[in-house]
């Protein structure tokens, strides 16, 4: 009778097993963190001070503004890649896309006969259908020729990047200007500023979509079929959704996002398409690594972007103040993301044995 | 003077190396059964180790061996990851590609206080090896002579990996594994074993790539020098369907490509675009390559 009161070993095993596994990312954070630690601490570093340094470079003061500034495209591209991974599809592409879109921007910014406000909307509209059909090219790849979405986005970048960068310096330079750049964009085309100079109305523009997706997610059944499709593709397959269809189309939709990204940083923050600036951030990346953290799950996705955003803002204020390369965040990151992805198959592997 | 002559060639065979070293990885996990895109990363950390190496233990071979290990730790992390507790290798290969490349950047910065570029003439590189008695025959003497060894010892393993996977033991258990595990694991093969080597093994020749990348062709360590050649590497496996000759193949014709585009930027055209072609030419022989077989 001992034995229905107490309960075996066995079991309370696996009690202690699933408070461990109950929650996986914020355990996760806390391992990275602890490894950053151990890592500055062999580069002789003080890592109290530097983590202190993160903290007060993302929120003290003007910083919280940077912070949000930068959340609002890394939020977008976050997007970009979380669509197609909620139904199991992972985009490579999101640099191409993002290069793809400021570009378009820039030349309906700079060359459209429009009055201001027409020519912007159909700029920023321009950009999301440019870099929306970069993108569903490789998924159309795929389903027509079958050629890996993987592999397909990735090497698309490439010449996304090479032919923005030729523009730039040749056909659309600015020959007044040293720097490989173009043009400035006219006034009256460029998005409303919100905090002159560092945050411009795509914020809200950002959120916008963000809800839009948020709700497709939640409550619009191409939405349910999508998240169908990361469940178990051929399941959704049986059950009548038109995979092929559907693969283009959420591609289209991540790569619109890119583009939308693209568009609000060249017609909200730099007026101009400067050769590299839409990719030296790594947007793109570090995007993808919050849409992995959150699998794909919208809201989930979003924090993760505005917890990257602000460790890398810290980074920045930490570079500044302690003189150790603002790079630490990025390992940090990817820490973050193959601790999660070890943890999440470790929960698989202790569900079967 | 024309696109082609022997110098191209000889361009071309430095520019093959890396790729088909970390093909050559990609193809021994795909053979045991594991898809892996962690190669750009790791050759990046190799490239990165080797110069590190080098400068620091003095000598091009301390850099190679430096390489070699760190690559191999670093697929230990997918071996570990993947094979142990069964996580996603291609979420994993995705982290150890953001790993190496933020950790280089971290520690060039840290260890030798610079950003972009680490360039210097006492910085050891590989020699090139002067072959004897073919270095003196016309024409092609002058293309396979005077390469680096990691070179020559890509050439040796294309035969190597043949040899071991199709007239092995071991080579037929690790086909075994990644052909039908379940069965091989009812015969006794350890799954898990035979993986997690394949991967360390994967690991080192992702470390000589990136030894050869930094220190063979070229001797410095520029930011993201793997460039996306392991990408590239993953479509040689699949173009080469995974057999060593095929991946020689494969890796020539993106070599080809990648010493081609130099030239005709030598030509006039602008570098913006001449950069692309490997890539455009990969997708393109991708796009061929599945249109006939279905690999994907």
């Amino acid at each position: 009778m001992a034995d229905l009161d107490q309960p075996l070993p066995d079991a309370k095993r696996r009690r202690w097993r699933a408070a461990i596994l109950w929650s996986p990312v914020p355990i996760s954070i806390v391992v990275a963190i602890v490894i950053g630690a151990a890592i500055m601490q062999i580069t002789d570093n003080d890592s109290v001070e530097v983590y202190t340094e993160i903290l007060r470079g993302a929120f003290v003061g003007p910083n919280l503004v940077y912070t949000v500034a930068w959340a609002v495209p890394l939020t977008g591209m976050t997007m970009a890649a979380a669509l197609p991974l909620r139904g199991g599809m992972v985009n490579l592409g999101g640099d191409g896309q993002l290069v793809m879109g400021g570009l378009v921007a820039t030349m309906v910014a700079l060359d459209l006969p429009l009055p201001g406000t027409a020519r912007l909307i159909v700029a920023v509209v321009a950009a999301m259908l440019a870099a929306g059909l970069y993108a569903a090219i490789a998924a159309w790849g795929q389903v027509r020729w079958h050629v890996p979405m993987l592999i397909s986005t990735l090497l698309l970048n490439y010449p996304a990047k090479g032919f923005a960068s030729y523009m730039v310096r040749f056909p659309m330079r600015d020959p007044t200007n040293g720097n490989p750049e173009t043009h400035m964009v006219a006034p009256d085309a460029r998005l409303p500023q919100l905090i002159d100079g560092s945050l411009s109305s795509s914020l809200i523009l950002m959120i916008v979509a963000v809800g839009l997706i948020i709700l497709f997610d939640r409550r619009t059944v191409p939405g349910f079929e999508l998240r169908l499709r990361g469940l178990n593709p051929r399941f959704a397959g049986y059950g009548g959704i038109h995979l092929d269809r559907q693969a283009v189309l959420t591609m289209f939709a991540g790569g619109a996002m890119a583009g939308l990204v693209g568009a609000s940083i060249v017609l909200g923050d730099q007026f101009r398409f400067m050769d590299g600036a839409l990719v030296t951030p790594n947007y793109t990346w570090t995007g993808l690594m919050a849409a992995l953290l959150a699998n794909g799950e919208p809201v989930g996705a979003v924090a993760a972007a505005l917890f990257f955003s602000a460790l890398q803002i810290g980074g920045f204020g930490m570079e500044r103040a302690t003189s150790i390369p603002r790079e630490l965040t990025s390992v940090l990151q990817a820490i973050i993301i193959l601790l999660l992805a070890t943890r999440a198959g470790l929960k698989r592997h202790l569900r079967l044995g | 003077m024309g696109i082609f002559d022997m110098l191209l060639f000889h361009s071309t065979i430095q520019s093959v190396t890396p790729i088909l070293l970390a093909a050559l990885a990609g193809l021994i996990c795909e053979r045991a059964g594991i898809f892996t895109i962690a190669q750009e990363g790791l050759m990046l950390a190799g490239a990165f180790a080797a110069v590190a190496g080098s400068w620091f233990c003095g000598g091009a071979w301390a850099g190679v061996l430096i390489a070699i290990a760190t690559s191999v730790v670093l697929s230990g992390i997918l071996a570990g990851g993947g094979v142990l507790f069964l996580g996603d290798t291609i979420v994993i290969g995705i982290g150890i590609n953001l790993l190496a490349d933020g950790l280089s950047i971290f520690l060039l910065r840290q260890l030798f206080d610079i950003q972009g570029v680490f360039e210097d003439p006492k910085l050891d590189g590989l020699d090139a090896l002067r072959i004897p008695v073919i270095a003196d025959i016309p024409g092609i003497g002058g293309v396979i002579s005077g390469q680096t060894w990691i070179t020559y010892l890509s050439w040796l393993l294309v035969a190597a990996v043949s040899i071991f996977l199709f007239r092995t033991t071991w080579g037929l258990r690790l086909r075994g594994v990644g052909e039908q595990g379940e069965a091989a694991e009812t015969l006794g093969v350890s799954v898990r074993r035979y993986r997690a080597a394949a991967i360390l093994v994967s690991g080192a020749l992702c470390g000589l790539a990136g030894a050869q990348l930094s220190l063979g062709a070229v001797t410095l360590f520029s930011e993201g020098m793997s460039a996306g050649r392991g990408w590239i590497a993953v479509v040689a496996v699949m173009l080469g369907r995974a057999n060593p000759l095929g991946v020689l193949g494969a890796s020539v014709l993106f070599g080809l490509a990648d010493a081609v585009g130099l030239r005709m930027q030598g030509l006039g055209l602008p570098n913006q675009l001449t950069d692309a072609a490997p890539y455009v030419i990969t997708l393109i022989a991708l796009i061929l390559a599945v249109r006939r077989h279905r690999l994907a």
